[in-house]
């Protein structure tokens, strides 16, 4: 079924839906991961954004039951080159085409992405809409214009969890039990991926995972070793609340974030953000760890960064840059057991070059406990 | 870490000849790596035996040697030249096996030569199967059960407790020669026997069969900070059990989830580092079990490989180059990615399309070897293509492999196909099971024949994914055809992004492949170009590099210079292999140095040609006629140059040139009048010239009538071919029958040629270049074996050694005329034979021919890039070029066999080429530069033991000298009953030995036992016996000097005689051509332009 994508700048790109009927606006954005897309379409981060994949065969290894990031597809809609109907993998349980029926989620294709991708890289990210009910152009531009955008916009609000829950191998509703041995990690859910809490699980940790808005009160009176702050979707500068919660939480326990969580630390250290032109997304960030002088391959996923000019130095230590354009990729504070990464070294998908810092949390949560 | 400034002198070996497993690959990296060492002001020692190769450029490297690759002949240029490193890793296998010998001799010791990028002991570990096993337990990987064996007691052991099929490995080989999968007994005896006698340190491995298992590599770089990077994922579209050289390959892998790809990139990370590469590219090779993900890890090779060439091209990431610069010290994160400038080479590529590597075969060229595929390489060459689907990618290669198919089948060109039937449901299914050369398009049988995916899958083991996207173009197919002229334009354009060739869309509807072009022309249903830029567009990317796809933006940018496009050679075969890519790499060149735009076009991922800094623009793209004009419509090249990719672009002349595309250089008419025979021949009387009687014939009968009048031996072949193909020399009336079907097969559309045979006539090979007014001799090589054995597979000599000066005269002569006749403008080939004092032409090829390199090399002339100057308007005498260079050493260029991967082959060198590469020896005399040709071909010629000497009776005269001269320098003499008599009566003192047909112990149980160094044994073109040939194969296969012509063995005799005066020396090129500033060699190796 054809399908029409339109931009806010007035640029159109013809496709077909594999996937049935619908209409979605969205930011559109581009991942260059060659693997990973049942990851990305359930990150909880790509709330509010249609994702392209550069890699123009998609759907080959199907879809299967253990490479959940969340709950659900997240993803606005999906598009590709070429859709591959027939997987083959001894995991693969059922067609992207089915996964995203499921969730009523669209899926293009035939399009050409090459070419979407190099004008989001000229033009930025921008805003647009996908439709296969309503082939007008001049229509779906004006739908595109008046689509909500991100920046400024609460996106956390749609993703957090509703309740707290505790990560065994999957969320489970229920009470935290009284605290033991093991170290306790809550982890404050702005679009939490689960494999940051299964890399918290497997260094040792007890993980309780809580809404995003949890009070300060909350969350010490769990009696966590130390705080996790998580990823999750759009402007950090869009959230209200939560950073004034950090705030009250820096200095009082070891807090390790990444990504929305990083950005959100950020602010609360004085700090500002600001919108890359098309963000990073992909597993092929080279990012130096400016302590030990070695280059990790990363998985990214980010659109807003922490503006390094913007933080104290005297309080503020850069840990991390990222090769390709020198941004803010790690920090950690002087004086208190903070630090963070823009990146995900919870990869899924990507490299796990990165792995190491759950260990490094871990050490730091045992060092202050 | 800045580069190292401890070391100033680096020592690089290269991959020598052309061979099965060794290819352009190591001439594209050790290219690569010479420019970037010396980039960085490193003074770059090379040695390389292969003249055919950039890398041997006298401008590449400070110091060249083009000597014979062996441990002596390396110490000696190390004793020379005194270089602080050797970097071991660039020249294939044949490098690192001669640096670790080279290491054991404690040559580095002595001189104090530090290995860089990995050590000897990284080697070891590498390449050592007990090594490399107990270092992947210490990393908790799996690798296959196996057991190392150094005598059969041992084979038989291990075999019992692995069980069967297993599979065989030499250790220490190249590309996996003598191994294979034993699925019993007595496959296993026999292989294991032959595997033991190959390997380097007698030691096979036997090994758990994951045959069927899907075969995944990794390209992984590492620094000496310890950062590493995954440059590539291969997938093998073949499973487990064939060699990856002959798999057709996929990048990226395609059925990973990011989770098992994870795994595996985690596990060949471990593997770097517990091996200990310090620096540079690895190759990793993986084992996956469909059923449920297990994997294991099958090898590695710690250093640049075919893979990594491919990779490079695959990504656009110069892995030679980068591995180059982190062997002196810098780090990943140091070195900008020369494609996107503003990012560092610390990163993964990461691609948007989909890359298919197909290998060529020419199992035609070696009757008696069964077309079948094993873990022992057969391959000669191998083609690329880049699209935007798998199904896009895999039609284009199918079209670059110049097998005379237009894609995936639907193509009218098999017989299957012509009779719109289908094989036989058996012979599918064997094919499907047993891997072959004709598996894929065997698939399409069985898909239309009704087997459903998993059932071929059951049968081929290949991946249903693979197989259910070549089901899909199919489908495409059965649209296509039930359309019939009725093609719509949404049709048409969905076809052309399947993949599906003009030619393929005008067989399946009943039109010409014009008449679908002009529809898609029409309808503008054009392709676009997108760039191979490392980061799927992330970043802006400044090198030209594309490909063609049917979609919707176009990405080429068109310069203001004036554009010349220059047409590659495609996929390596034999006849058509790196010579001509020189050649093309030259072109470039040159262009660029007169401020044109080179723009090249070829589809083989191997060659420096491809690399993607030797031309102004390069487009990876199948050379087919449709491929061209559609990147000639966008670039607009002011011309072609079409003489010097060999016969691919050639054959292209006539029809580009019909379609209104100027050729540059010698005319398309002018090539035509020399290849047609009837034109050919009203010049040479034009000219006064002779050539052996003949005539052509296109049936036989006709042919029969022919070859009487003519008289016989004659030499017969199908026109428009190179290499020789199915030419054969033809004694009697049986002989002609017998031949003449598969000549007819061989090319259809053309007669066949019919030459009287000059018997024991000396042949001989020039190289001219012209502009039109002026002609200057590049060189006039003397053939060593005589007439009737194809010229790329005889030795020679340059300058010729037993020509008189006349004769010499008149050849310059000749040659002279006939490049004023047919308006050379650019390269000529010749080839006489010289039969007492006359001289007879036997063709004449207006382009450059195989020997163009060697001629170079040994003169110090750019021949080629001298011809592309004149081609875009130049004079010779404007480049400086006004006589002809003489000169006061001797080269000789030996050619190389790939007998030892086809069993049972026989070796007897005849009129058909069969050699896959070449090597050159060099110094003062002939003797010495013939015995190093020999020692560079992996030919020992001993300086003492014993001769068998057995010949015909027309020769027994001849070899009188020869043998007289081996006894006078110590040689004992072993020959059969009627050539002992002879000699004996001569005064030769021999002993007799039985032919193999007259009792044991004969001849053959001597060679085995080594009682025999040395094997004189002429024989008689096709009647050969069945005794010559056991004696041939078992010198073969037990390494001994043997030679089939009287010519080779007075060539051997003076070549021992030299080695026993005097040591072999070692001297680079620089010093032969009298070359000493880097200006001298930059503008054309000490011409004078005026």
């Amino acid at each position: 079924m054809k399908a029409l994508i339109a931009l806010e700048d007035g640029r159109i790109f013809s496709g077909r839906s594999f996937t049935g009927r619908g209409e979605i606006y969205g930011e559109i954005v581009f991942n260059t991961s060659m693997t990973g897309y049942q990851e990305i379409l359930t990150d909880p981060s790509y709330k509010g954004q249609i994702v392209t994949m550069t890699y123009p065969l998609i759907g080959n290894y199907g879809i299967n039951s253990e490479d959940m990031e969340s709950r659900r597809i997240q993803v606005e809609a999906f598009i590709v080159k070429e859709y591959q109907g027939v997987p083959s993998n001894w995991r693969s349980t059922q067609t992207l085409k089915d996964f995203l029926e499921r969730y009523n989620v669209l899926g293009i294709e035939d399009v050409d992405t090459r070419a979407l991708t190099r004008h989001i890289r000229l033009a930025g990210a921008m805003k647009g809409v996908i439709s296969t009910e309503d082939l007008d152009p001049a229509s779906l531009i004006k739908k595109a214009k008046d689509s909500p955008g991100l920046v400024g916009r609460d996106m956390v609000r749609k993703v957090t969890c509703s309740a707290p829950y505790i990560w065994e191998d999957r969320p489970i509703e229920k009470a935290a039990a009284p605290k033991g041995n093991a170290l306790r990690v809550v982890a404050l859910d702005y679009g939490i991926k689960f494999n940051i809490l299964r890399c918290l699980k497997n260094t040792g940790c007890e993980v309780i995972v809580l809404p995003a808005t949890a009070s300060t009160h909350d969350i010490l009176a769990l009696e966590p070793d130390g705080i996790f702050l998580s990823n999750g979707p759009g402007d950090p500068a869009g959230i209200p609340g939560v950073v004034g919660t950090i705030r009250d939480l820096i200095g009082k326990k070891p807090i390790f974030g990444i990504c929305l969580g990083h950005q959100l630390l950020g602010l609360a250290f004085g700090g500002r953000t600001y919108k890359l032109k098309f963000g990073h997304r992909g597993g092929n960030q080279p990012v130096k760890n400016l302590l030990t002088g070695r280059v990790e391959i990363t998985a990214q996923n980010h659109g807003f960064c922490v503006d390094v000019s913007s933080l104290d130095e005297k309080e503020v230590e850069v840990t991390h840059v990222n090769l390709n354009d020198q941004t803010l990729e790690g920090m950690r504070h002087r004086h208190h057991p903070v630090f963070s990464v823009q990146y995900h070294p919870e990869n899924a998908p990507g490299p796990h070059d990165a792995a190491y810092l759950f260990d490094q949390f871990a050490a730091l949560m045992k060092e202050r406990g | 870490m800045p580069r190292r400034n401890d070391i100033k002198k680096i020592l690089i070996i290269g991959s020598g000849p052309i061979i099965i497993s060794q290819a352009c690959e190591f001439d594209y990296s050790g290219t690569q790596a010479c420019k970037a060492l010396r980039e960085e002001g490193y003074e770059v020692v090379l040695i390389n035996s292969n003249p055919a190769t950039i890398m041997t450029d006298p401008e590449m490297a400070n110091r060249t040697y083009i000597e014979p690759i062996t441990p002596e002949m390396v110490a000696r240029v190390i004793e020379k030249e005194r270089p602080d490193a050797l970097l071991p890793t660039l020249g294939g296998q044949t490098g690192l096996n001669v640096a670790i010998k080279v290491a054991d001799m404690g040559v580095l010791d002595r001189f104090g030569v530090e290995m860089i990028a990995a050590s000897a002991s990284v080697i070891r570990k590498a390449e050592d199967r007990d090594l490399f096993r107990e270092a992947m337990r210490n990393i908790g990987l799996r690798i296959p059960r196996s057991g190392i064996a150094r005598h059969m007691d041992d084979v038989r052991r291990i075999a019992a407790g692995i069980g069967y099929p297993l599979i065989v490995r030499p250790s220490f080989t190249l590309g996996g020669t003598g191994g294979g999968v034993a699925y019993n007994r007595e496959d296993l005896e026999k292989m294991a026997a032959s595997g033991l006698d190959l390997s380097m340190i007698n030691e096979v491995m036997l090994e758990e069969s994951v045959i069927g298992w899907k075969e995944y590599e990794l390209e992984v770089m590492r620094d000496v900070k310890d950062n590493v990077v995954i440059i590539c994922s291969i997938e093998n579209f073949d499973p487990m059990g064939i060699h990856t050289g002959d798999s057709i390959t996929v990048a990226p892998a395609q059925t990973l989830t990011d989770r098992e790809y994870q795994m595996m990139r985690d596990a060949a990370i471990a593997i770097i580092r517990e091996i200990g590469v310090e620096t540079g590219g690895s190759n990793i090779q993986f084992a996956v079990n469909p059923e449920n993900g297990e994997m294991v890890v099958i090898e590695m090779n710690p250093r640049v490989s075919r893979s990594s060439a491919l990779a490079s091209k695959a990504t656009g990431f110069p892995i030679a180059k980068i591995a180059a610069k982190l062997a002196v010290g810098y780090t990943l994160d140091e070195i900008p990615n020369d494609i996107t400038r503003e990012t560092m080479a610390s990163f993964e590529p990461t691609i948007d399309y989909c890359v298919v590597k197909i290998p060529r075969w020419t199992f035609e060229k070696f009757p008696g070897a069964e077309d079948y595929l094993t873990t022992a390489m057969k391959s000669v060459g191998e083609t690329m293509a880049i699209g935007r689907t798998f199904k896009e990618a895999l039609q284009k290669g199918l079209r670059s492999l110049e097998i005379g198919r237009y894609g995936w089948g639907a193509d009218g060109k098999d017989s299957y196909e012509r009779n719109r039937s289908l094989p036989p449901m058996a012979e599918i299914e064997e094919k499907l099971r047993i891997p072959n050369s004709q598996r894929i398009f065997y698939i399409r049988y069985a898909m239309l024949a009704g087997l459903d995916t998993k059932k071929i899958h059951e049968l081929t083991r290949i991946d249903p994914w693979f197989l259910e996207n070549m089901r899909q173009i199919l489908d495409m197919e059965l649209n296509i055809r039930s359309a019939d002229k009725k093609l719509t334009e949404d049709l048409l354009r969905r076809a052309k992004k399947t993949g599906f060739s003009d030619y393929q869309l005008g067989y399946l509807t009943g039109q010409t492949e014009d008449e679908i072009r002009s529809q898609r022309e029409k309808a503008d249903i054009k392709p676009v170009y997108k760039l191979v830029d490392t980061c799927a567009a992330e970043f802006e990317a400044y090198t030209p590099y594309y490909y063609s796809t049917y979609e919707v933006e176009d990405e080429s940018r068109l310069s203001e210079r004036p554009r010349v496009m220059i047409l590659g050679g495609g996929p390596n075969r034999i006849g058509q292999g790196i010579e001509f890519d020189y050649c093309c790499v030259h072109a470039s060149f040159a262009l660029r140095e007169e401020g044109y735009e080179s723009i090249m076009v070829n589809s083989n991922p191997e060659t420096v040609s491809t690399d993607y800094d030797t031309s102004d623009k390069l487009y990876f793209e199948p050379l087919t006629r449709e491929d061209i004009l559609n990147i000639i419509a966008k670039e607009k090249p002011i011309g072609v140059i079409v003489q010097f990719g060999g016969q691919t672009p050639l054959n292209l002349a006539v029809p580009l040139a019909r379609a209104g595309v100027r050729i540059m250089g010698t005319s398309p008419d002018s090539i035509d009048r020399a290849e047609d025979r009837k034109r050919f021949q009203a010049m040479l009387q034009k000219l006064g010239l002779k050539q052996p009687s003949n005539g052509t014939a296109t049936a036989r009968e006709e042919a029969l009538a022919v070859a009487r009048s003519i008289g016989y031996p004659v030499v017969m072949r199908p026109s428009y071919v190179l290499g020789g193909r199915a030419m054969r020399i033809i004694y009697d009336d049986r002989d002609l029958e017998d031949f003449f079907e598969s000549a007819v097969r061989a090319s259809s559309e053309h007669p066949v040629l019919i030459d009287k045979f000059l018997e024991d006539a000396v042949e001989i090979d020039v190289d001219a270049v012209s502009d039109g007014q002026e002609t200057i001799i590049g060189g006039i090589m003397e053939h060593i074996e005589e007439a009737g054995i194809h010229s790329g597979d005889s030795a020679c000599v340059l300058p010729p050694h037993t020509l008189s000066l006349d004769l010499i005269a008149r050849i310059k002569k000749d040659t002279k005329a006939m490049a004023k006749e047919l308006n050379v403008i650019g390269l000529m080939n010749v080839q006489y034979a010289i039969k007492d004092t006359d001289i007879y032409v036997l063709e004449v090829n207006p382009r450059a021919s195989r020997t163009v390199p060697f001629v170079s090399k040994t003169t110090g002339i750019p021949l080629a890039k001298v011809a592309t100057k004149v081609m875009i308007g130049k004079t010779l005498r404007e480049l400086g070029l006004t006589a002809e260079k003489e000169i006061g050493h001797i080269a000789v260029k030996e050619a190389v066999f790939p007998f030892d991967r086809f069993p049972g082959v026989d070796t007897l060198l005849g009129p058909e080429m069969r050699s896959t590469g070449e090597v050159m020896g060099i110094d003062e005399s002939f003797g010495l530069a013939f015995a190093k040709s020999q020692l560079a071909a992996g030919q020992n010629l001993p300086l003492s033991g014993t001769v068998f000497i057995s010949v015909r009776d027309k020769d027994k005269m001849a070899v009188l000298p020869v043998a007289q001269k081996l006894a006078n320098i110590g040689f004992k003499t072993l020959a059969t009953r009627g050539t002992a008599a002879f000699l004996a009566s001569n005064g030769i003192t021999c002993e007799t030995v039985h032919k193999v047909s007259e009792g044991r112990p004969h001849v053959v149980d001597h060679v085995k036992n080594g009682a025999i160094q040395l094997v004189i044994n002429t024989s008689l073109g096709a009647s050969t016996t069945r005794d010559s040939y056991k004696i041939r194969r078992a010198t073969l296969d037990y390494r001994i000097s043997y030679t089939t012509t009287i010519a080779g063995a007075r060539a051997i005799a003076a070549a021992i005689e030299a080695m026993l005066q005097k040591k072999l020396q070692v001297s680079p090129v620089q010093e032969y051509h009298g070359l000493q500033s880097d200006a001298e060699l930059k503008t054309g190796m000490g011409l004078n332009p005026v």
